[in-house]
């Protein structure tokens, strides 16, 4: 499902942040293509 | 979603790889987790950003689906995400995710 993909990582900061999604997925086979924590205040 | 994201997947998904894009979320709240899968699928549902009225139908997914688990690194899960399966508490935000992927026949990958 994710070998050889690109992902995009859409983190929370008040959930899983995007580099967190990031490691997971490339020990997945993925590439991260773009990837952003988000952070409403 | 912010507008600058919201512009930068809208660039990915109208280059020329965009078929091997998967965009994973890591909401933990039901609201933000089916916001980003619906700006991702059927568009900006706050008709805010880039992507309001853009359907991209790009496959999403909650990073703590079960289908997700089984292919992640096992200790890459346990570092980054197996503290945050066990304080979740319901898994509202994957469903809302899954339900979104499953109204939108091109977003499972």
């Amino acid at each position: 499902m994710f070998q050889g993909k690109r992902v995009i990582a859409l983190g929370d900061r008040d959930g899983i942040q995007a580099p967190a999604i990031a490691e997971c997925l490339t020990s997945a086979g993925a590439q991260v293509a773009f990837m952003n924590t988000e952070c409403f205040v | 979603m912010d507008l600058a994201t919201q512009a930068r997947i809208k660039e990915l998904a109208e280059g020329e790889r965009h078929d091997d894009l998967v965009v994973v979320i890591g909401h933990l709240d039901v609201g933000g987790a089916e916001l980003a899968a619906q700006t991702v699928t059927v568009g900006d549902p706050t008709w805010a950003g880039p992507l309001a009225g853009v359907p991209l139908g790009l496959p999403v997914y909650h990073v703590l689906e079960p289908e997700v688990k089984g292919l992640v690194a096992p200790d890459a899960y346990e570092q980054h995400l197996g503290l945050m399966e066990m304080v979740l508490e319901s898994d509202a935000p994957i469903q809302a995710v899954r339900a979104v992927r499953e109204r939108t026949p091109s977003a499972s990958a």
